[in-house]
This record gives structure tokens, sequence and C-alpha cells, in this order.
């Protein structure tokens, strides 16, 4: 985080740097120039923190929602929350609402995508439950995802497209200080009962029945962790936008190192996640001028791994 | 077999509704990418492919036009004659994905398919595919701020209307002329660096040489976003890439940002924002900047010209936006719509 917090398109020699921040510690002004402490206070440091926070969300998310589905191939819009909140930023452009606006949107969009789905599941008794709740969030997810279409379709093509098509490709380039005062705290409210109902959690990957007959309520179980997920991953897209593959490959890079116990799997994932997201948007900011957009680097560098992975792992992860 | 007879049948009942106007066909024409296509002699009904040809059609002959590709918002009608401004929605025929479906143009039964703006090699086979699809003439036209007395003139000549295109050519004409003759006495040095704000936190751009900063290149003012972008048009820029930056002016098509850029911390270290160097662009009728890129860019040159150097640009910008807005729009705009588009100020 310090590398990160370094490195930027202005240059601020480290030395400069660390005058500076023992002059702050000591509340004396630093050596810097205006910019490069606005730089740092206001750009560097809320994007280091958010790629940390989405980061972690996302690949906890995706950690606890292949253990609870049971499925290696779950990752965290499973049950339809990225393409709810990416519609629901898109109606905030569509409407030209004020950025605060399109986040709300956004996080509104994602909570309501996953309570369709669950109450839809919930409707619909007398089948598998597990599997009705993923049908039902992939069908809301694509009914989502079709309004997304319709929008960019719709749209102004000189102002609204483009900036619809940025935020769909994922950034957190515009990331502020006002963005963490409620993407943190989601983060903190999801990651914290997952913490503590690992042991639980660990006890569904046996499969529903097992974990009923051990004396677990799984119904509520699988309410808590998926509101849990929910929240963060809703808080994550609407500060970062779409960022795919962390969720679906950081917790099978943790599984790789750790297995598939949940209660070691969690917190690994949570630091591959973070270190992960953290040296990709550090290179979305420095590589060029422009910013590379996140989606398109995590899939780049994600997609091999995760074919790797596929190809070659024999581990028996999921036994 | 069946489905390759209902596509034939189906073929055929397009190529008998198109056949009438197919026959009008009577003089041929080479347009901008060097296609002959068969013209009518009398061209009456026009039909804009998108946006850029929508616009310059306006301007040329708008009596000739079936409608908008996206019909003007209710400020931007104002602007206009209310039969104009009136006229349908027709949707995008070419570009990112058609909104029309080709068998609504045969329709309308235009005498023509009017597209301006690319003409690289996407462009042409489109309008080659329009063309072989319905039998309507599908006519592309180059469309670079540089070249829009010759745009028009073409327009003028394919549609019969060769006196006021002319008009309209000559006025570019003095613009272009006299915005590079003026430049050209400026000496690098003093030349401002821009940076083009748009999106509503004003952090994507349009690069150096893109469509969207034609106005800023042939103004001889630095955009920011070099052309190392690659073959990007509008780019995604991080704040801190601007504080380094630290451009002269910025200038932004977004009201949200315009209307935020003064008491943000981040923004507030830039340069040009302390200096009062921050423009919204007037975007009524259509942006003076490049929404959509056509002739409504013309009176940004001399807008800009102005901002950029007071010294080297003496002519008053609302004497020169109200001959613009007569000239091309064909109504002259009211004291309180001026004001309103020079006030800086979103409307």
């Amino acid at each position: 985080m310090a590398v990160a917090i370094s490195v930027g398109p202005l240059r601020i020699a480290p030395a400069d740097l660390v005058r500076w921040l023992i002059a702050q510690t000591g509340g004396r002004p630093g050596p810097l120039a205006a910019p490069a402490e606005t730089a740092i206070l206001q750009i560097r440091l809320p994007r280091v923190l958010a790629a940390v926070a989405v980061g972690a969300a996302l690949s906890a998310s995706g950690a606890v929602y292949q253990s609870l589905f049971r499925n290696p191939l779950v990752s965290p819009d499973i049950l339809g929350v990225s393409s709810g909140a990416a519609f629901g930023a898109v109606v905030g452009i569509f409407l030209s609402l004020p950025v605060v606006g399109i986040e709300a949107m956004s996080f509104a969009g994602g909570l309501a995508a996953v309570l369709v789905a669950y109450a839809v599941a919930a409707a619909i008794r007398g089948r598998d439950t597990v599997l009705v709740l993923v049908l039902a969030g992939v069908v809301i997810g694509a009914l989502f995802g079709a309004g997304i279409g319709l929008l960019k379709y719709l749209a102004d093509p000189y102002n609204q497209l483009p900036a619809i098509t940025f935020w769909l490709l994922g950034s957190l380039a515009a990331v502020n200080l006002g963005d963490l005062a409620s993407l943190l705290p989601a983060v903190a409210i999801g990651v914290v009962p997952l913490a503590l109902l690992r042991w639980q959690i660990d006890v569904m990957t046996l499969g529903e029945e097992e974990a009923s007959a051990l004396g677990l309520d799984t119904r509520r179980l699988r309410i808590v962790v998926v509101a849990a997920a929910t929240l963060m991953t809703s808080a994550a897209v609407a500060a970062s936008g779409v960022i795919g593959w962390i969720g679906l490959v950081v917790p099978h890079l943790a599984r790789l190192v750790v297995g598939p116990a949940f209660a070691r799997l969690l917190p690994v994932s949570i630091l591959f996640g973070a270190g992960f997201l953290l040296v990709v948007d550090t290179l979305a900011r420095t590589i060029g001028n422009i910013e590379l957009p996140l989606g398109v680097l995590t899939a780049a560098l994600g997609t091999p791994v995760f074919l790797w992975l596929l190809a070659f792992s024999r581990r028996p992860a999921w036994s | 077999m069946r489905r390759r007879r209902l596509f034939g049948l189906g073929a055929g009942a397009l190529a008998a509704l198109a056949w009438p106007y197919r026959r009008a066909a009577a003089k041929t024409f080479t347009d901008s990418a060097g296609r002959k296509v068969d013209v009518p002699d009398n061209v009456r009904r026009v039909f804009p492919a998108g946006p850029p040809a929508s616009v310059t059609l306006y301007t040329v002959a708008p009596e000739k036009m079936l409608g908008w590709t996206r019909a003007p918002s209710k400020a931007a009608g104002t602007f206009l004659p209310q039969r104009y401004a009136n006229l349908p929605t027709l949707g995008r025929l070419t570009g990112r994905g058609n909104t029309v479906n080709l068998e609504n143009v045969v329709k309308l039964a235009p005498d023509l398919v009017l597209d301006i703006g690319n003409t690289t090699a996407t462009y042409v086979s489109l309008a080659e595919r329009v063309q072989r699809e319905t039998h309507i003439p599908d006519v592309l036209i180059g469309g670079r701020l540089a070249e829009t007395p010759q745009t028009l003139r073409t327009l003028g000549q394919l549609l019969g209307v060769s006196e006021r295109a002319e008009t309209l050519a000559r006025y570019a004409e003095t613009v272009l002329r006299e915005v590079t003759q003026r430049v050209a006495k400026i000496p690098a040095a003093r030349r401002p660096t821009i940076y083009i704000a748009r999106g509503p936190r004003g952090l994507e751009s349009a690069v150096a040489g893109s469509i969207g900063s034609e106005v800023v290149d042939l103004l001889g003012a630095r955009n920011v976003v070099g052309r190392e972008a690659g073959p990007h048009t509008i780019v995604d820029v991080s704040p801190e890439q601007i504080l380094a930056w630290q451009p002269d002016f910025v200038l932004t098509i977004d009201r949200r940002f315009h209307a935020a850029i003064r008491t943000d911390p981040v923004w507030r270290q830039v340069k040009a924002v302390p200096a009062g160097h921050v423009r919204f662009v007037p975007d009524l009728p259509f942006s003076w900047l490049d929404d959509p890129p056509a002739p409504n860019r013309l009176i940004g040159l001399s807008w800009l010209g102005k901002l950029l150097y007071p010294a080297a640009f003496p002519q008053d910008i609302r004497a020169e936006a109200q001959r613009f807005y007569a000239l091309f729009y064909q109504q002259e705009p009211t004291g309180a719509q001026l004001d309103g588009l020079l006030a800086d100020r979103p409307a």
C-alpha cells in the first residue's frame, strides 16, 4: 500500500513523501506543493483504500458463494447483484443524475436484483432450493442485462453512451473520500458476519441435508450470507463499476494455497483479493497517461490463471 | 430451402417496393469514398443515416429532410423554426448499430440515404449493404471539420441546392481561413493547453486528433490528452493525471461537472480553475464542440478562438453567433437566447 501511494503520474520523491509524513504527524505543514498534497490525500489514498476494500469485498463474496452453492464456477454476481447494480447506474446516467445519485441508484439496483431473485425462489417451493435460487438469480440478472442493453440503445451516442460504456468497464479513477464513507462501512458490515459464521458455512459445504441433520438452520444461514455478500458487492459495484474475475478467480487461488476449509479460505481470499486489485489498479493508473479499464485488466490477468486452474488443478477442492 | 425461399420472397417484396424510386435515377454521383452512385435528378426526400448527416442536411436543405436521427430536445427546438424542430425521430442507420428497421426506410420512400462522417471501409460496406437491400442510393460524404466547405458544396450539388450551399460554404471557408491565419502567427509557447472534460465527473476526455477534439486541434491549442492514447476517441483519465498536466483551460460539455468543479478539492488544484479558465461549451441547438461533428462546430471555432487568443480574435462573439445561427439554422436567436448561450451557466 505504501508503494501504491508513492507512485502516480505526479512525481513525488520518496524522501519528500517521508519528510511530509513526519511533518504531518507532528502537526506541521509539510514540504510538499499543494497539488502533490492533494494528489496524496484526495486521490491516491482514497483510491488505494477503495482498491483494497473492493478487492476484499468481491473475493469474500465469491468465496462464500462458492462454498454456499457448492459450485466452483459461482461468482458474486450469480444472484444478479452486478447486473442489478450496473442497471441502476446506467439508469442514473441515462437520467443525467448527479454522481451521488448514480451511485445510490447502483447500490439500490444491486440490492433490488437479489431481493427479487430471493423472493422468486422463496415463492417456488418443493424443489431444490439452492438450484431454484441460482436459476432465479441468473434469470433476473439476464433481465437487468437486457435493460442495460435497451438503455445503451436509447442513450445519446455522444455524451451518455461513452459514460455508460466506461462505467460498465469498471474504474477506481473517480473514487474520492466521500465514496469511502459509504464503501468502507458496507464492506465491514458484510465481512463481520461471514467471519463470525465461518464454521457454520464450512458445515454448509457438506450439503443442505447434511447441514440440517447436524442441527444447522440452513435457511437462516443462507439469508445472512446472501445479505452480507449482496451488501458488499453492491457497495463495491456502486463505487467502482463492474470489475469481473476477482470474485471468481481469487477464491480459487486461495483454495490452492490453503485448501477448501472456509474458515481459512475467507481470510486468505480477502487478503489475495485486496492485494490483487491493489496491484491491478496501481498498474491501471500508472502504465500510461490514460486509465486502463479495470474490468479489462483483471480479465486479461485472470483468464489465463483461471484456465490453467481448470486444466491442471487436481486438488479435490470440493469434496 | 424453405428459409431461402422466404428470404427470396422478402427480398422480392423489398425490390418491388423500391422499384418506382429506383427508376428515377438519372445522374451518377461520385461520393467521398469514391463510390459511384446513381441518384435521381431531383432529390426531394432525404433520409439522414446519423446525427452528423441530419445536422449537416438541416443546414443545407431542411425542406428535404424526412426527419432527425434524434429529434432536438425541447430547449434545442426553440432555436429552430418550429416546422423543422417538429420533424420526427428516424433512428440511426449506420455507426454503432442500427436503431431503424430497413423496411421502415423503404416505407418512407426516400430518394436518397445520406451518411456524413467517416469514410472508412466499415462505413463504405454499411452504405453498400443499405443500398443493396433497399435499392435506395446511399451516399457517403466526408465530415472532417477542416473540409466543411467541401462537405457543404458536395451536398448542395447532390441535392440541387448549390446556391444555398455555396453561401454556407463561403462562411465556413472564411472562418477556417481566419482561424488558420491567426493561429499561424501565434508562437508555440503562447498556445495554451486544454483539457476537454466529459462525463459526470469530468474524467472522460477526447483524444487529440479525434473527432471530439477537432475544434481544439484546429485552433493550435494543445489537447493534454495526446495522441499516444492510440486509436481511441474517448478515454478515461485519472484526476491525478490532470493535476500533473495542469491544463491552462478546461472545457466541459457536462452540466453536472461544470456545476461541481469550483468546489471540488482536487479540481481547485488545477490552475485553470482558480484562474477562471473553465467554460461550459454552449450546446443549443447543437454543441459548439462536437455533438454531433457537423457544421455546428464552426461557431465553436470563433468562440474558442476568442477565448484562447482574445487579441487575435477581435470580433464580437455575440454578433458572430447571431450571424451564424441566422445563416445556418435560419432563425435569429433572441437576445435572451444569446445571453443564455454565452452566460457560462448551465441552463
